[in-house]
This record gives structure tokens, sequence and C-alpha cells, in this order.
């Protein structure tokens, strides 16, 4: 019986300590952006204030870097849903030949690190004349996210049923009305999945931007809060957290939201469903 | 007689016209997809393979006059002490932080939680996945406070009676690896959370009856049922270990010295800081081809059905 209990109580315990090892680092972020003299370590605010907050959002050098965000992050993302299902169509509905060469192609790009061509797509960026340009950081980022939002497409559109579609055809509609009245609606939860995934993956992305956008006045957020950090980080400590908990919001916030999609569960980012 | 040979060369002729018809739509509805992928994809690749080979530079006459130059920049790097630093620092980080670190971790997460309190079992997912939706530069961000001289870990020791350490100086690797494992545990746990819930629970049972225990049934039954899963996630988190860049270049800008220059690092050095980008390319060539076997081998690891 002993035995038994404790062989029950050890994974809780076990799981205790690790889940307070990985919350101390967030909880400072937490607790240091509402007080007034916040300090490296974690403590809990004396007193309880938005003025970090306030004066984050008092600079408009930080708002604007939040614009910049949200238009490289939301241009990508409808970028690559619109693509990404006008390329799913074909590789769903027709027997190609080239369908399957292609689709491991797609399999193969999803897994490259694009950390390995940073280099070569800044001088790419000098070559096309779109260096410190916000239109060709999207266009880049587009590319970069393809890869998976097709893969993720086509496999949200075989389960649409043709039949559905058959009907719309007979009613005279075409198939591109078809595609865009009958399926696209069908697939709002996929596409929905792909949006967050896409829009979340730049929104966070640090490395890109820092190379291809030179001015500081087109720094996205990323960007703008790690300049903030290298100049203020150690300094003010209240401000950095509070910016950290702004930035981080978008991705918690559609992180949430995502999971309402994702009922199905986890299955290796959708790509072993084959 | 004569109608039928008619006939069956007509039906061929719409068939096949038909058949075109699909081939234009379908080059129609992709080709957006070509062409940015084309450009922005294939493009970078292909110019790797080639800048690898130049002398170009962001200033001076290089920049302007490109040369073929042959394998000088790979001779100058296997020459380089730099570099077979940073693939020795590329592999202790990958091994530790990726192989190792969030791995294990990930699997006894997923072990331990299965068929706990619901409850519980939701807050710790939680705040395990709070790591993994955090923006890497926030991730970074965190650990550098965390570990600080004046920071929660030093105080924590203080409390109980031990000497602060000073972590991002003497442990530097040891910080940036466990600020890595912080943030993407989450992945393998949900891998593993799948791969498990896969396992039946009838084959679980058969073999405690039979007389195995805990360790025996995780060992020789449920190890070896997940071990696809194992292996996918083992090359995905290697690859996305592969390109880390961010949290690194935030936390210790690849120092103190070269002590977590890992190759990224280094090839951002080599291209952006000593402005000789043919050189950074050879690197980055180098970071892509061990990108390219990786995904090879995650292609052959999944087979899929297409």
């Amino acid at each position: 019986m002993n035995r038994y209990k404790t062989e029950k109580v050890v994974p809780y315990v076990i799981l205790t300590i690790l889940g307070i090892m990985f919350i101390l680092p967030l909880l400072w972020v937490l607790f240091a952006s509402f007080d007034p003299n916040a300090q490296q370590a974690l403590k809990m605010p004396s007193s309880f204030t938005f003025e970090n907050f306030t004066s984050i959002f008092a600079d408009p050098a930080n708002i604007r870097s939040f614009g910049i965000g949200l238009f490289i992050s939301v241009g990508q993302a409808v970028l690559v849903v619109l693509v990404a299902i006008m390329a799913a169509y074909p590789l769903s509905r027709y027997a190609l030949k080239f369908k399957k060469p292609f689709m491991y192609t797609i399999l193969f790009m999803t897994a490259l690190p694009i950390t390995a061509v940073m280099v070569p797509v800044y001088q790419l960026f000098i070559y096309l004349n779109m260096q410190d340009s916000l239109i060709g950081t999207i266009l880049f980022l587009t590319a970069s996210g393809l890869p998976y939002a097709i893969w993720m497409m086509k496999n949200f559109m075989d389960s649409v049923p043709l039949e559905l579609e058959e009907s719309a055809w007979i009613d005279g509609a075409s198939v591109w009305a078809g595609l865009r009245r009958v399926v696209a609606p069908l697939m709002i939860p996929g596409i929905c999945t792909v949006a967050i995934f896409t829009f979340s993956g730049s929104w966070g992305n640090f490395f890109v931007p820092y190379i291809l956008i030179q001015t500081p006045d087109k720094f996205p957020a990323s960007v703008t809060i790690f300049q903030f950090f290298g100049s203020f980080g150690m300094i003010e400590y209240g401000k950095l957290a509070a910016f950290s908990m702004v930035y981080t919001m978008p991705s918690v916030i559609l992180y949430i939201f995502s999971q309402k999609f994702m009922s199905t569960g986890f299955s290796l980012g959708g790509a072993s469903k084959g | 007689m004569s109608t039928n040979t008619v006939v069956s060369p007509g039906v061929t002729v719409k068939q096949k016209t038909k058949k075109d018809h699909t081939l234009l739509k379908s080059v129609l509805f992709l080709l957006p997809a070509w062409i940015l992928l084309l450009i922005f994809f294939v493009g970078p690749i292909l110019l790797t393979f080639y800048f690898a080979f130049t002398n170009l530079s962001l200033t001076g006459t290089q920049a302007k006059s490109v040369e073929f130059i042959g394998f000088q920049n790979f001779l100058t790097m296997f020459q380089d002490p730099n570099f077979r630093i940073s693939v020795v620092k590329t592999m202790v980080f990958l091994l530790l932080s990726a192989v190792i670190g969030q791995q294990v971790l990930g699997f006894i997460l997923a072990v331990l939680m299965k068929e706990k309190n619901k409850t519980f079992r939701r807050i710790i997912g939680i705040i395990v996945l709070a790591g993994w939706v955090t923006p890497e530069i926030v991730v970074a961000f965190c650990w550098v406070a965390f570990l600080s001289d004046n920071g929660t870990l030093n105080m924590i020791l203080q409390q109980i009676g031990l000497k602060p350490v000073t972590w991002m100086y003497t442990f530097p690797m040891v910080s940036v690896v466990i600020a890595n494992i912080w943030h993407g545990t989450a992945f393998s746990m949900l891998v593993f959370q799948a791969a498990l819930d896969d396992v039946p629970k009838s084959v679980e049972e058969a073999a405690v009856i039979d007389g195995a225990n805990r360790f025996q049934v995780l060992f020789r039954i449920v190890l070896p049922m997940v071990k696809g899963s194992i292996v996918t996630n083992m090359i995905l988190v290697t690859l996305q270990t592969l390109g880390v860049f961010t949290l690194i270049f935030a936390m210790t800008g690849g120092g103190p010295g070269t002590s977590t220059q890992t190759l990224p690092i280094f090839m951002y050095n080599q291209a952006f800081v000593n402005y000789q980008l043919g050189y950074g390319t050879a690197i980055s060539l180098i970071l892509l081809v061990i990108g390219i076997g990786a995904s090879l081998i995650y292609m052959r690891s999944m087979k899929v059905e297409i």
C-alpha cells in the first residue's frame, strides 16, 4: 500500500518542481512590468503601477514599430494564405504528373533552416534593389512560410468532399468561384491555423528584419525591442519587462485562439498526417 | 465501320483538350507559389552555392567586382581556428539543448503527465507551453535577467546559503543551452504526448499482468512503440536548433570571447561585422549542407503517402 502511494506521489512532486523551474523566469517579466522600481531579481512589487506600460506607449517610435510589425506579419499571413490555397487546389483536386516530386520538394523545404540562407538573401536584396524595403521583407517571409502552408492547406483541402463543389459547378459556378464560395468557407479552421502560425512566426522573427531592414524608422517591434534592450535594458528593467509583455501578447492570444481550431490534437505540425 | 474510326480519334482529341485544360488551370493556380518560391527560396539556395566560391565583400573594390576564387574560402575556413571552435560549439549546443535537453525533458514531462489529474496536467502544460509561445528575443531577456549577477537564480542560491555565480561569464554555454531547452521543450512534449496517446492501453495492461514493472513497461513496451516519433522529433528539433541565432545573439552575442559562437553567429560575424560576404556564404553553405542532409533524413523518416 505504502509503495503504491509513493509511486503515485513522486510524479506529482517531480512535475511540480519542473513547473516551478519553468515559471520562474516568466514571473519576473510579469512582476517587473508592474513594478515602479523593478530589479533584475524576481520580487513582489511593493506598489503597483501602469507607468512602465504608459511610458512604452508614450513613445511614438514604439507605436510605429508595433504598426510596422503588424503590417509585415498581417501582410505575410494574408499572402501566404491566398497563395497557398491557390497552390493547394490543383494539388488536391487533379491528378498531376509532377504532384509527387513537387510535394516531396515542399516537405523538404519545410525542414530547411532559413538562417542558413540569410547572407545570400541579403545579397539578393541588393541585386533586386529591395534592401530596406518592407514589401521585399514581406515577400521573402511569404516564400519562407509557403512550403509549410501549402502542405497544410493541401491536407485540409483533401478532407473537403468533391461532391459539394460538383453541385456548385452544375449550378454554373466556375472552378474559381467553386474554390472561393464552397471550398474556402469549409476550410476556415485550416485557414485560421495556417494564418495564426504564419503570423506568430514572423511577429517573433528578429533575424530576418534585422538583416533586411536598415533604417531605424522601418524597424518592426522585434528589432526595436532589441535596440531598447541594448540601450536601456540594463537600467530600466520595468520598462523592458512592460515592452516584452506588450510584444508577447499577440503571440499568446493567437496561440490560445488557435487551440480552438486544433481540437484534433498535435501530430508533428500536421505533416505526419500525410 | 468508317464512323467508328472517326469517332474514336474524336474522343481522344476531346480528352486531350480536357487534360490540357486541367494542366493549364493547375499551372495558373500554382504560378504565384512557384514564382515566390523560385525567387526567394530556390534563388538564395543557388546563390549560396555560387557566392561561397567568390570573394564577395560588403565594402571596397571586391564589392563591385566579384571574382571566382574556387575553394579559397574553404581553405581559409578549414585553417581558421575560429571555424573549428564554432563547429565544436554548434555540436555541443545541438547535443545538450536539442538532442538531450529538449527530447529527454519533453519525454519525461509527457510520460509523467499521462493519466494525471486533469487540472494539474493542464496547469503544467500551460506553464511549459508559455516558454514555447514566448518570442525568442523575449526568452533571451527573461534568461539574461534570471541568470544575471543580481538575478533570481543567485538570489535563491544566497537564500539557501550558497555563493552567487556569474552564470553568463563562467558558464555561458550552459546558460544559452538552458534558455533554449526552456524555449523548445514544449514542442517535444506535445509530439510525445500525441505519440503516447496512440499506445493502446491494453498492451501496457497485458505487460503489467505478465509481471512487468513500471520501468520495464516504459523501456521495453512504450519506448519501442513510439520510436518513429522519437526519430522524427529528433531530426526536427535538431534542424530548429541548428538555425538558432536570435537567442544566442541577444543573450551573449557569441561571447564572452568565442565561448558561445555557434555557426550561425560565426556566419553573421564574418558576413556583416567583418564585411566578408563570400566567406560568410561559405559558412552558410556548411550550415545549408547539414540542413539539407538532415531534411532528407527527415523526409525518409516520415514515410508519407502523397
